[in-house]
């Protein structure tokens, strides 16, 4: 794709998880897509993620968010079977509920109030959850350690394997024909008569609609179409243990078991900017703290630590919206791309290939940035 | 599959591989003196169950991993060779299993 003008149905700028599953949406309502992409070099947010369908400690501030993330955790396995039938292939969705373990009493009093006050909000979204102490977390879970005092339990969360949901979501693109460019930096997008012309090294691309999901890039990408993404960089490191036979049926918070064997443990939040350095102080604690919670932790040998940058807002909800002066220009973003997968590609791609974004999402336009103005 | 080269000396070293008794040279990691002793495959995939045996001699690949003295899936590349070593297949993925009285 190089000096040539392409055109197309809808644009979708990005090609990580949250690209890729509202390209996939939108292939599936019949709609002409391209993906522009860029290349290995990406400050790819899906690199990073921890692979949960997470509901619980969610929303506090913003029920509907809440409620949005419920919904897309009720509908994953609708989507994992929609893959499953495209592609063949099983993205190992397993949804036992999850656990929030605590390592101190204050810490559980924290979580519990946490809890209480997501819980106790008006118009919150109602779902069950448990809080436990010691010897009932560990009926469920046998292995945790005596360092930990309680839990919370929530019957709704789960995990997949996100890198095959990744490598998934592009094989079904690819079998619904969406054009997949990478390499394809996005350098400037005008608003023209009948849509948008996007220009790059590439050339040129003119898209009826378009769709801006390229994570931190989105806050460059979104005031050319007269939208906001104030997004900044939020890092996040991750240690990944050697496989080992199954012992851990639940996803933590913090840590879990992989379908492949290997544990997971992430449980590090900094704002660093543009850094991606894995530190040796952050990962010990991590480790630390993973250890206190299954001892049996402590003699794994870890095979990979790596960090990326997670996109995060001002308030830490997803930004849904759509330009109201050149309407066709939809913009999301947010740092739960594997929970919101399956909202993403069955309830908010057909609502853009509609054109308009879904019930319920009126509260995630970035004009909540601006509550002075609004008023 | 292999053979020494002809300047190649060092003194042997006699260890164990899945009780078998062998003898590699000092010198030698432990994947290299499987190799040398005719062992091309030490280890089954941890979610197929295929199996695999040591090929990247750099620590990169992972196929060469191995129990040795105890110790689950060692890196057969990256640990010298020594006298005595009880060497055995990796068989799939490892038990993990906490130090007495931590939990």
């Amino acid at each position: 794709m190089s000096d040539v003008r392409l055109e197309t149905d809808i644009a979708v700028i990005g090609g990580g998880l949250v690209g890729a599953a509202i390209a996939y949406g939108l292939a599936r309502e019949g709609r002409a897509v391209r993906v522009l992409d860029e290349g290995d070099v990406a400050l790819r947010a899906s690199r990073a993620n921890f692979a949960l369908v997470w509901v619980q400690s969610k929303g506090l501030g913003m029920p509907e968010y809440a409620a949005w993330t419920r919904a897309s955790a009720a509908a994953w396995p609708a989507l994992a079977a929609a893959l499953r039938e495209d592609t063949g292939i099983d993205v190992g969705l397993s949804q036992p509920g999850g656990f929030t373990l605590a390592l101190s009493e204050a810490e559980m009093q924290r979580r519990m109030e946490m809890t209480r006050l997501l819980h106790n909000q008006p118009d919150m979204v109602k779902y069950d959850y448990e809080i436990l102490d010691h010897a009932q977390t560990s009926k469920r879970l046998p292995a945790i350690g005596r360092d930990v005092v309680g839990s919370i339990y929530c019957p709704l969360d789960g995990h997949v394997n996100s890198l095959r949901l990744f490598r998934c979501l592009h094989q079904a693109i690819k079998r619904y024909g969406v054009g997949y460019h990478p390499n394809c930096a996005v350098e400037t997008i005008t608003p023209i008569a009948q849509g948008f012309a996007l220009e790059g090294s590439f050339g040129e691309l003119r898209a009826g609609k378009l769709v801006l999901a390229a994570g931190l890039d989105n806050a460059r990408l979104a005031p050319m179409v007269d939208l906001e993404a104030p997004v900044v960089p939020s890092k996040g490191q991750i240690i990944v243990t050697e496989k080992v036979a199954p012992f851990l049926t639940y996803p933590m918070h913090t840590l879990r078991q992989t379908d492949e064997g290997g544990v997971m443990i992430g449980d590090s939040q900094e704002d660093h900017g543009f850094d991606t350095a894995v530190t040796t102080a952050v990962i010990s604690v991590m480790a630390q703290r993973a250890v206190r919670m299954f001892p049996l932790l402590a003699k794994l040998n870890v095979v990979r630590t790596w960090s990326a940058l997670r996109v995060m807002s001002p308030d830490g909800f997803p930004i849904y919206a759509q330009s109201r002066i050149h309407p066709g220009a939809f913009l999301a973003t947010c740092h739960s791309g594997v929970t919101l997968a399956a909202n993403h590609a069955l309830t908010l791609a057909p609502a853009i290939a509609r054109g308009g974004l879904p019930r319920g999402t009126s509260s995630f336009t970035s004009e909540r940035f601006h509550v002075p103005t609004l008023a | 599959m292999f053979r020494r080269l002809p300047e190649a000396t060092g003194a042997p070293i006699p260890f164990t591989f899945d009780g078998r008794e062998m003898v590699g040279r000092r010198g030698d990691t432990v994947a290299a003196a499987l190799l040398a002793a005719g062992i091309s495959v030490c280890r089954t995939m941890a979610v197929s169950g295929a199996p695999r045996g040591p090929y990247c001699m750099m620590g990169v690949c992972f196929d060469c991993l191995v129990t040795i003295d105890g110790a689950a899936n060692r890196q057969g590349c990256l640990v010298l060779l020594v006298e005595g070593m009880r060497i055995k297949t990796q068989a799939g993925a490892p038990q993990a299993q906490a130090e007495e009285g931590a939990t």
